[in-house]
């Protein structure tokens, strides 16, 4: 196998806090094959988005990406990349949409021009061309009378609209990355599907490799390929997606997906997990899920655990997995 | 739009006549023509002089009804105080001054060249200045840069402006005489000359809360989501700061920037004054030290409606700088 398109490995993202400095991503280790869509799934304030922003080297201050980190992106170390060439890769080779389409959008703008500067950034094309090209992906995009959507302002625009329009914007350059947080979370039930499938198109006509960050299974069941699972700032398990979701090995993942409520299981009592999600800074030693673990015995509280291969497409960060490998 | 528009100026007119109202019983009622002609022909003048003056300047007349000449008699039943000085304020026919004895529009329109001469280029390279070191401020924020410009915000804003004033005489003036002390000369070839002093402590007199409320605007707009999104698609640091933070904090900003602009015309009282330059602000300043009142009643007019002015344009400049604003 090829190297992959996106290596990341040892990621830490740290911020400062009034005694010494707080880890809300740690020791993150992901790879995307080029053309594949993995999605990143975990509780809010687990550090999925914070591990996004991170690829784009966007992480809000005072946030830090610390030192030993390293993401390789089409074989290039995007930690060290001078600025000027990072802002080549930050929408030139990575596009990335976010949550809430309206406040994405700079709202004194009309939608056409963000994304005509979008690719006039990348590309020394005169107006009237990045013009053509707006319209043109406005129309991929799904929008409908796309030469006049072009000159509307953002609040004039629906969130599926804007979200459509952020899409085109991050997917303007055909960038070999496509990052999206939370993509449908904002939106209504009825417009999600229409927006996934729209990235999934818009991926697999472009050949784009997909991050996906989402807290929804429904949404990793309809377009991942790969599932990486994150609890409290690291990745706890991965693997491919059917083999993970019926076969799901980290107490937390099979606690998550039991968690999901099932119409088999209408009339019994939605099982949770235990407990609360650690606060960053609060994060518990050894196993970060111990506390909250069914199956939880003394190496959990004393030992981190390693990756752990189960199979040939999924690994899992747990103990207990461990020692039934081993067994 | 136009309709809002015809509104709002509706509006302004009911202000206006709020305002003269108000004004006719500072000027007539609180302190009353009596007083005035006291104090013009001063304390020991003959009653000839006195009551002669009242008539020249027109204080003579009943308060509120003319009953002297008949009851049928419709021009002069309104020949009163009021209906007078209503018809001069409306008409923009102010009289002559108390104090003097000129005609009042002479006065303003000499004045209002030498005011606009220091206020236009004080408003302009505030402006300027002002944002341009906000931005640089929020940008640096919380670096040893963005310090250094609070630091100067907060001492300038604690220091009393005539310190300022004093100071910049005694310093620029007199010990290093690179500019006059005070003065004014119209000719285009010297007025820099005269201008550049108060000029440059006008600055530093506006400069700290002006920088403050525009760093604090764009900070706010710099962690806004648009912006991570812009940095997303590659633009960089200039780009971000000039096309997307400056361009939406500029809607907060006009509301502070806007309504100034008619108060260009009334000039700048304590720097006019100190620097000798002979606009409106100074006549304000000498009208009120003798006790000129037709005088400081025009320029109080002239001030509230540059207020009400100022309002209006905000209130449009808003609706033009951003396109959610809908006018109605």
């Amino acid at each position: 196998m090829s190297a992959p398109l996106l290596e990341i490995d040892r990621l830490a993202v740290s911020f400062r806090a009034e005694r010494g400095r707080v880890h809300v991503v740690d020791r993150v280790q992901l790879a995307l094959a080029a053309g594949e869509t993995l999605a990143l799934v975990g509780e809010s304030g687990c550090g999925k988005s914070i591990t996004a922003l991170a690829i784009m080297r966007l992480v809000p201050r005072p946030g830090l990406i610390e030192a030993e980190s390293r993401i390789c992106f089409a074989g290039r170390d995007l930690l060290s990349l001078p600025v000027a060439e990072m802002r080549n890769v930050r929408g030139g080779k990575i596009g990335m949409i976010f949550q809430e389409p309206m406040t994405s959008l700079n709202p004194v703008t009309r939608v056409g021009a963000q994304v005509e500067e979008a690719i006039r950034l990348h590309a020394k094309v005169p107006a009237g061309e990045a013009r053509r090209r707006t319209v043109e992906l406005f129309q991929t995009v799904g929008i409908p009378d796309s030469g006049i959507r072009v000159d509307a302002y953002p609040h004039q625009l629906s969130g599926g609209l804007k979200q459509r329009v952020m899409i085109a914007m991050a997917m303007a350059m055909q960038p070999r990355l496509l990052i999206c947080d939370e993509p449908t979370t904002a939106l209504d039930a009825t417009i999600r599907a229409q927006i996934l499938e729209l990235i999934r198109n818009m991926a697999t006509t472009t050949g784009a490799a997909v991050l996906l960050i989402t807290h929804d299974f429904g949404v990793v069941n309809a377009v991942a390929d790969r599932v990486a699972v994150m609890y409290a700032g690291q990745i706890v398990e991965e693997g491919a997606r059917e083999e993970l979701l019926s076969r799901p090995r980290h107490p937390y993942t099979q606690g998550l997906l039991r968690s999901i409520p099932r119409p088999e299981a209408r009339g019994n009592r939605l099982e949770e997990i235990k407990g609360v999600v650690p606060r960053p800074g609060q994060w518990p030693q050894a196993c970060r899920f111990h506390p909250r673990c069914p199956h939880a015995f003394d190496r959990c509280r004393s030992e981190t655990p390693a990756r752990t291969v189960v199979s040939p497409t999924q690994a899992a960060w747990c103990h207990l997995v461990d020692e039934e490998a081993r067994a | 739009m136009v309709v809002y528009l015809v509104r709002r100026l509706a509006y302004g007119v009911l202000t206006v006549f709020g305002v003269m109202l108000l004004l006719f019983v500072l000027f007539f009622g609180v302190t009353n023509p009596d007083d005035i002609a006291r104090k013009a022909v001063g304390e020991r003048a003959m009653p000839e002089v006195y009551v002669q003056w009242k008539k020249n300047h027109g204080y003579d007349r009943p308060m509120f009804l003319n009953t002297e000449h008949g009851v049928f008699d419709g021009r002069r039943y309104s020949d009163t105080l009021l209906f007078e000085h209503f018809r001069r304020l409306l008409s923009f026919d102010f009289g002559r001054s108390d104090n003097g004895d000129e005609p009042i529009a002479r006065r303003l329109r000499e004045g209002a060249g030498p005011s606009l001469s220091l206020t236009l280029p004080l408003f302009v390279l505030g402006l300027v200045l002002g944002i341009g070191i906000a931005l640089l401020a929020a940008f640096f924020r919380e670096t040893y840069i963005d310090r250094a410009v609070l630091l100067v915000c907060v001492v300038t804003m604690s220091v009393a402006g005539l310190l300022f004033i004093i100071g910049g005489q005694f310093l620029v003036g007199l010990l290093l005489k690179w500019f006059p002390v005070s003065g004014f000369d119209p000719n285009a070839t010297v007025i820099a000359r005269f201008l550049a002093l108060p000029v440059l402590i006008g600055l530093v007199m506006g400069f700290g809360p002006d920088v403050r409320l525009y760093r604090t605007v764009f900070l706010e707009e710099m962690n806004r989501d648009y912006v991570r999104t812009a940095r997303a698609k590659g633009a960089g640091d200039a780009r971000v700061m000039l096309a997307h933070v400056l361009r939406n904090a500029l809607i907060p900003i006009l509301t502070n920037v806007v309504m100034a602009i008619p108060f260009l015309f009334t000039g700048a009282l304590l720097l006019e004054s100190f620097f000798g330059i002979p606009g409106l602000g100074s006549l304000t300043v000498d009208a009120l030290n003798g006790n000129d009142f037709a005088m400081l009643r025009t320029m109080v007019y002239l001030g509230a409606l540059a207020f009400i002015a100022g309002q209006i344009l905000t209130d449009v400049s808003y609706a033009l700088a951003d396109p959610r604003v809908r006018l109605s």
